[in-house]
């Protein structure tokens, strides 16, 4: 990470309405190529994101730098008030190390548009793997746990297959159930269901739709699905070169945008359909 | 075939016989070092720091890239002039060993790079360590791809342990040679000892194709 | 004795031999290409025998040791009336090892040229010899070429085995000096060094370059 300035970021924050994520001042740039432009963003405990907007946008990289899989070139990134991406070192805070990283990850799950199940192991197995070699969890536990969760889903009875044997958006199911088998505050999803069949994409979103109804998960979502976002979503984000261009609630974006691009993009995506 | 006495063969056959075992000895136990030692520096190529990198790869470029039969004799004699006195099994299972560790660094690093990316990232996302990320996801799933070139570096490692033969160590080759020596036919114990080794080494490569197979079955990727 | 002074004192043995190596390695190299050649050619035939005779001939020779068949050639050949003398049989013995190698090599490549060209040349009304010749062999020896540049390293580094049976080449020489000197580690490690410089900036640059000269004649650069 290159050095920024980082006084006047605060070490942690506080206060009983403090968002869960806040994205402070981010920059992401590939050599001199920016992706993401000095990014403010909160997201508030419960609250269900989701960011749209064409490709190239940068709308991908902010939940790749969350789930830090990217690194970020400037700015900081806050979970649950801890700053994950630096950490504090007496009253500033410098790049964080490995292990604080890790600590701090633990709080964020997420599920990518390739599943990328372990393709060795069973949906079960592969459902148990993080409580057990990561949360220290006695198997057994572990597998009442997955066993719960792959029921959730709808893959109780899928349980003992591999990968192999399962279509996408089973596959897609047992990563959902994988992901919430950690316990994250913060659940990502990276386009879900765009890898996945049309006649499919309805399993995955139901699951979706069900999480955000009875559970009080923060989400952020990047999707192409314009219906299932308008539907589930708190607030949406519309994305354009690296910033955002515009925000609201999904009837404020998608009936009342504001914005030029943000018109253009809807259009288009309309047409489309 | 001009000569060739079956009676002397007969009488050969034993001595040659308790040579294959040690030949069988020198194989194994080189491959066994082999294996262990090859995923050693296959994983010491992908630390961050590159210097290390570079170190690694370029010892194993040498090794990999020199006569088998030169670094024998280089280990064995020159150990003593560090004050280590190796005998001449110690001496080949080094040289032998570090010689298709570094061939089979090669295998690994191939098998670890075919693992789809995707794979790294979920196990970022599950939070878990470095060290469980390459036991429990990826060297499992780099090991069937692996399987075809560990498979010839063992019946390859095989057919080198007569090179053991040049320090003495009492395998095969050498003990071909010293009958030779002794009644000055070498018709019947050359010509056997490459029976025996095509007889060791085909069905050794046909059990491993059948392994490989199995294994990709077992594994649920087929 | 300093490095230096053991240099300039067995240097010129050391690069006679490192000379034998080279003309050594590039006779092997020479013979085995030509088997592999005939050998991957034959393992295609439709003549059963034909097809049969190659493949005994590959087993046998990737199945047993090169020091096993380079003993066998020196020592027991001549009972059969084949008198090889060392430095021949020497590059033989490396030359028929390597070519069994190469044989696959070959057939592999002839396989994976795209069956459309089999097929084009077919209709122009070439004769199966003008098509491989013309055609198929020309495409076969660009993809052959990254492994014949492994195999070529793996001839390099069969050669010194001649040194057992006292053919001066670089491994014999530092093998001598070894003996009389009992300087090892200068000795075993100028000759490793030697042999990792020919194979590494030698060799390997040589198959890019003739690589690169390929795709150009083949426009495919």
């Amino acid at each position: 990470m290159r050095e920024n300035d980082l006084t006047g970021y605060p070490l942690k924050l506080e206060g009983p309405d403090r968002p869960m994520v806040r994205f402070a001042n981010v920059t992401k740039s590939y050599g001199s190529l920016t992706v993401l432009d000095s990014l403010d963003l909160d997201v508030a405990e419960g609250e269900m994101v989701t960011i749209i907007g064409p490709s190239g946008s940068g709308k991908t990289t902010v939940l790749r730098m969350l789930m830090t899989l990217e690194t970020i070139n400037g700015g900081v990134i806050y979970v649950d008030g801890d700053p994950l991406t630096h950490m504090p070192q007496g009253d500033r805070l410098v790049p964080a190390n490995r292990r604080h990283v890790r600590q701090i990850r633990s709080k964020i799950g997420m599920c990518f548009q390739q599943f990328n199940l372990f393709p060795h192991m069973t949906a079960l197995e592969n459902c148990m793997e993080g409580p057990v070699h990561v949360l220290g969890m006695p198997k057994k536990d572990a597998q009442e746990r997955a066993e719960e969760l792959l029921a959730m889903v709808g893959m109780a009875d899928k349980r003992d297959q591999h990968p192999s044997r399962l279509s996408g958006g089973q596959q897609q199911r047992v990563a959902i159930a994988r992901a919430l088998a950690m316990r994250p505050k913060v659940m990502l999803f990276d386009e879900v269901t765009s890898a996945l069949d049309p006649e499919v994409i309805g399993e995955v979103t139901n699951v979706i739709r069900k999480l955000v109804s009875e559970h009080n998960l923060t989400m952020l979502m990047v999707t192409h699905q314009m219906g299932f976002a308008r539907d589930i979503s708190d607030r949406i984000c519309f994305f354009y070169g690296g910033r955002i261009e515009e925000q609201g609630t999904p009837d404020e974006l998608f009936n009342h945008p504001q914005k030029e691009r943000t018109q253009q993009f809807l259009r288009a995506v309309k047409e489309a359909v | 075939m001009l000569d060739w006495r079956w009676d002397f063969t007969l009488d050969i056959l034993p001595r040659l016989l308790v040579a294959t075992g040690n030949t069988l000895l020198a194989a194994g136990l080189g491959y066994a070092i082999a294996v262990v030692l090859g995923l050693v520096l296959a994983l010491a190529q992908r630390t961050p720091s590159r210097a290390f990198t570079m170190v690694v790869r370029e010892m194993v470029e040498f090794i990999r890239s020199t006569p088998l039969v030169l670094q024998i004799f280089f280990v064995f004699y020159v150990a003593p002039q560090f004050g280590i006195r190796l005998s001449p099994w110690t001496a080949g299972m080094i040289a032998i060993g570090l010689h298709y560790a570094a061939y089979l660094s090669e295998v690994y690093r191939g098998g670890l790079e075919s693992v789809p990316k995707g794979q790294w990232e979920a196990a970022t996302s599950l939070n878990l360590s470095t060290a469980r990320t390459y036991f429990r996801v990826i060297i499992p799933q780099a090991m069937p791809p692996s399987l075809a070139g560990m498979g010839n570096y063992l019946v390859g490692i095989l057919k080198d342990t007569p090179m053991l033969s040049v320090i003495g160590v009492a395998e095969l080759m050498h003990t071909a040679n010293a009958i030779g020596s002794e009644t000055y036919r070498f018709l019947e114990p050359y010509t056997m000892v490459g029976v025996i080794f095509l007889a060791l080494s085909l069905p050794t490569a046909a059990a491993i194709r059948l392994f490989e197979a199995w294994l990709r079955r077992k594994l649920g990727m087929i | 004795m300093s490095y230096l002074e053991f240099l300039s004192q067995y240097g010129d043995r050391i690069l006679s031999g490192t000379l034998v190596t080279i003309v050594l390695t590039i006779l092997s190299a020479l013979l085995a290409m030509a088997i592999a050649l005939a050998a991957g050619l034959m393992r295609m035939s439709r003549n059963f025998l034909v097809r049969a005779a190659a493949t005994v001939y590959i087993e046998i020779f990737r199945g047993t040791s090169l020091l096993v068949q380079l003993y066998w050639i020196f020592f027991v050949l001549p009972l059969f009336g084949i008198t090889l003398e060392k430095f021949t049989a020497g590059f033989v013995a490396v030359g028929m090892n390597l070519g069994a190698y190469g044989a696959e090599l070959v057939r592999g490549a002839i396989l994976s040229v795209p069956r459309g060209q089999w097929e084009a040349a077919q209709a122009i009304n070439m004769t199966p010899t003008k098509r491989m010749l013309r055609i198929i062999l020309p495409q076969a020896l660009l993809i052959m070429l990254p492994s014949w540049g492994n195999l070529l390293i793996e001839l390099l580094k069969g050669t010194a085995l001649v040194a057992l049976i006292a053919v001066a080449d670089l491994m014999f020489q530092v093998k001598q000096i070894n003996g009389t000197t009992f300087m090892s580690a200068e000795s075993f490690g100028t000759a490793l060094v030697i042999y990792y410089i020919l194979a590494r900036f030698m060799i390997t640059p040589f198959m890019r370059w003739l690589e690169r000269f390929m795709q150009r004649k083949l426009g495919r650069a």
